[in-house]
């Protein structure tokens, strides 16, 4: 398949994989962003390619996983109205709230229409004019740009039964908390490539500055990986701690400028509360003064109580990067795709779940490595 | 035979141009619909006689029997529609069983105002179907629901096949060492199927494989291929076909992912909405086991496109799993889906 095959090339990862090999003296740690980064990786393999010195973690960018309860639990009181017509991305709707879930709600006779695009939901409040039309707007800057746009065309036709109900996070920030954390054993970064793709990557340099951390802008193919990772081992050994594109084919330093445009315009940065890992300041997006008539939850009014998570899941610290999801004691017996415990085994790119689905014939790993190496954080 | 091209839709459209409650009352207009519809499609002599139960000859060996449901959505998709998938679907269960299938029953489940030209193009699909697979539609029912309580058509068909082979087909008859042997290539017929219930345009037009197996698994015990099981790869695709194997042999089995043929435009529209091209189902795709000294002959006579995916490994008293080769050189688990496949966000 062109465009895919290239990066798949069994030759080019075991000539990678033999680079990295060679370049490594010593352990490292390297946390890769993305949840979709996080699947390929389990999905292909690729840490089976590595040397045993290199420790892939997986970080807190899968966005099914880290939308919090409480935005679940005023999605599923939004869907149950039934002058409403709820509209989501596939993947969102078995994930848990406190109660319920999307699934649950359309079982009982709620709207719940699974939407490609929130352009889409905004066709269906179109032509269901007495219908209110919410759209759950959740992930990283990668999402953002299109949600944004459907409240911007929104306002401009003057679509009143249109809403979103918003819960953008943004990556940066939630990088920054796991490199300010005491327990942090995070020594250089693989970057999620389509979020630098829409915001381009100079707000990552002052982090790599202050946290003296390689940070490194990659793909999601095999080969991107392989090959972020030997730049990530390059800048390690070297001692250096730089940003650096492994993704040139879709990143450009500044990103997308008319996509960043659009999302300053509607949306402001705000607190958000990450599922598993709790709230990290200026971390999310949500509906500037302009467009705060569009807010799914303000129109409807729904609470905001904080709901609680199972406290035996070890999701937070699987999110940042401090255990593994075979050390934990319920894996695949108490918490299965099918019964989830918590955040990162209810999405196909959460880490627990990925490994349940590709990997859980290996024994568990030795209890995780003493960091070594020294990063200044 | 009739000839399907010369048949018009026999109810006038103007007069009465959609299914009513009426069309299920048991009275003249189920008689009406039976008569202009059912009959001259799938006129045979144990149908003729409209009784309340087909009688039908001693078939001449041990019977299989089976049952499935359609309901799918959309009616009509790229490469089929419900009646041609509810004809195949049970005369691919019963080719999975050995068997040549014989006899259907159609059970129609037909909801309020749905348009009879519909229902006519779904019929006459059955018929052409029932031909092409060498069934006969012997026995059926016809019920009407109110508007709002189906979804257009559902259509049951039931079916009896006669094994005429001595072969025990099934997952306990499955061997350490046995190879897996895939018809074609997998896939299409989600894809296409997906494709027009969410309206998704792809570059190329992707057609589903919905086709009758009984033909080629015939093909496989005339040969003299010593079959050990065989598994049409429908809801769950290859996926679940592989595990349910696995599980019920309680043996490993490892496949080699770039043997399995997938086309490229597949392969696309999977990445794009984030499906695993293994778990898509398909209506016109099996897998058989069968020993590896019998891999040529029965790739052969299966075809071309047809391929050897992967083979039976001995137990070793872990757990069964199914391991897939991955083109890197590296080794995961093929799992089950744990529902309905969701496309993903980003």
């Amino acid at each position: 398949m062109k465009y895919l095959d290239e990066y798949r090339d069994a030759a080019t990862a075991r000539t990678l994989a033999g680079a990295i090999a060679r370049a490594t003296t010593r352990p490292w740690t390297i946390m890769e962003v993305c949840g979709g980064q996080t699947h390929a990786i389990v999905r292909f393999g690729i840490d089976t390619l590595l040397p045993p010195e290199i420790t892939l973690l997986h970080g807190p960018g899968c966005p099914v996983c880290v939308t919090p309860l409480e935005i679940l639990d005023q999605a599923v009181a939004i869907a149950s109205r039934p002058d409403i017509i709820f509209c989501s991305f596939g993947d969102m709707l078995r994930v848990p709230g406190s109660q319920s879930d999307l699934f649950q709600v359309k079982s009982n006779g709620g709207d719940v229409r699974i939407v490609y695009s929130p352009i889409d939901a905004l066709q269906i409040a179109r032509e269901n004019p007495t219908k209110e039309v919410v759209f759950l707007a959740v992930g990283f800057e990668t999402t953002a740009p299109a949600n944004a746009m459907a409240v911007h065309r929104a306002k401009e036709e003057g679509i009143s039964n249109f809403s979103v109900l918003v819960s953008h996070v943004l990556v940066p920030p939630a990088m920054e908390a796991i490199l300010g954390s005491r327990k942090n054993r995070v020594q250089g970064f693989l970057a999620a490539g389509h979020v630098c793709t829409v915001m381009g990557y100079t707000e990552y340099e002052p982090l790599a500055r202050k946290y003296h951390v390689p940070i490194v802008v990659t793909g999601f193919e095999p080969l991107d990986i392989l090959q972020g990772v030997h730049m990530c081992v390059l800048q390690l050994e070297e001692g250096r701690a730089e940003v650096e594109n492994q993704y040139v084919r879709s990143v450009r330093r500044e990103g997308n400028v008319p996509a960043r445009a659009l999302l300053a315009e509607v949306f402001t940065v705000v607190p958000r509360k990450w599922r598993g890992i709790g709230e990290i300041p200026a971390s999310g997006l949500g509906l500037a003064p302009p467009y705060a008539a569009f807010d799914a939850a303000r129109r409807f009014q729904v609470d905001r109580t904080t709901a609680e998570e199972n406290p035996e899941c070890i999701s937070g610290l699987i999110l940042q990067g401090i255990r593994k999801p075979q050390e934990c004691s319920a894996f695949g017996t108490k918490c299965t795709p099918l019964h989830p415990l918590g955040a990162t085994m209810v999405s196909t790119e959460g880490a627990c779940a990925a490994y349940y689905k590709y990997r859980r014939h290996e024994t568990p790993p030795a209890a995780p490595a003493r960091r070594a190496g020294g990063t200044g954080a | 035979m009739i000839d399907e091209f010369a048949l018009q839709c026999p109810i006038p459209l103007d007069n009465n141009p959609t299914i009513q409650m009426g069309h299920g009352g048991g009275g003249r207009m189920t008689r009406d619909l039976i008569e202009r519809i059912f009959l001259p499609v799938f006129a045979n002599e144990e149908l003729a006689p409209l009784h309340d139960g087909a009688i039908l000859p001693p078939p001449g060996g041990r019977v299989a029997f089976t049952t499935d449901s359609f309901v799918v959505r959309p009616m009509f998709f790229r490469g089929g529609d419900v009646g041609s998938l509810a004809v195949n679907g049970t005369v691919n269960d019963l080719a999975m069983c050995g068997a040549r299938p014989l006899y259907l029953s159609a059970g129609f489940i037909l909801e309020e105002g749905l348009p009879i030209k519909d229902l006519w193009r779904v019929v006459r699909s059955m018929g052409s179907a029932a031909r092409a697979a060498g069934v006969r539609v012997v026995t059926g029912d016809t019920k009407v629901v109110d508007k709002g309580h189906g979804d257009g058509i559902f259509i049951n068909t039931a079916g009896v096949g006669v094994i005429e082979t001595n072969l025990t087909i099934g997952p306990p008859s499955v061997r350490a060492g046995d190879v897996i042997v895939i018809n074609g290539d997998i896939g299409r017929h989600g894809i296409a199927v997906m494709a027009e219930r969410e309206g998704l345009q792809f570059e190329s037009e992707i057609a589903s494989d919905c086709a009758p197996l009984a033909g080629p698994v015939q093909a496989l015990l005339r040969a003299g291929i010593e079959v050990h099981c065989l598994r049409d790869l429908t809801r769950g695709g290859l996926t679940s076909a592989l595990v349910e194997i696995g599980e019920g042999a309680h043996l490993p089995l490892r496949i080699q992912e770039e043997a399995v043929p997938v086309r490229d435009d597949v392969r696309g529209a999977c990445e794009i909405l984030g499906l695993e091209p293994f778990s898509v189902a398909n209506e016109g795709r099996f897998v058989a086991f069968v020993p590896a000294a019998q891999a040529e002959p029965a790739r052969v006579t299966l075809g071309e496109g047809a391929r050897v995916i992967g083979s039976v490994e001995a137990a070793t008293g872990e757990p069964v799993f199914v391991r897939v080769e991955t083109a890197l050189g590296t080794t995961r688990l093929l799992d089950l889906p744990s529902g309905e496949q969701l496309p993903r966000i980003c």
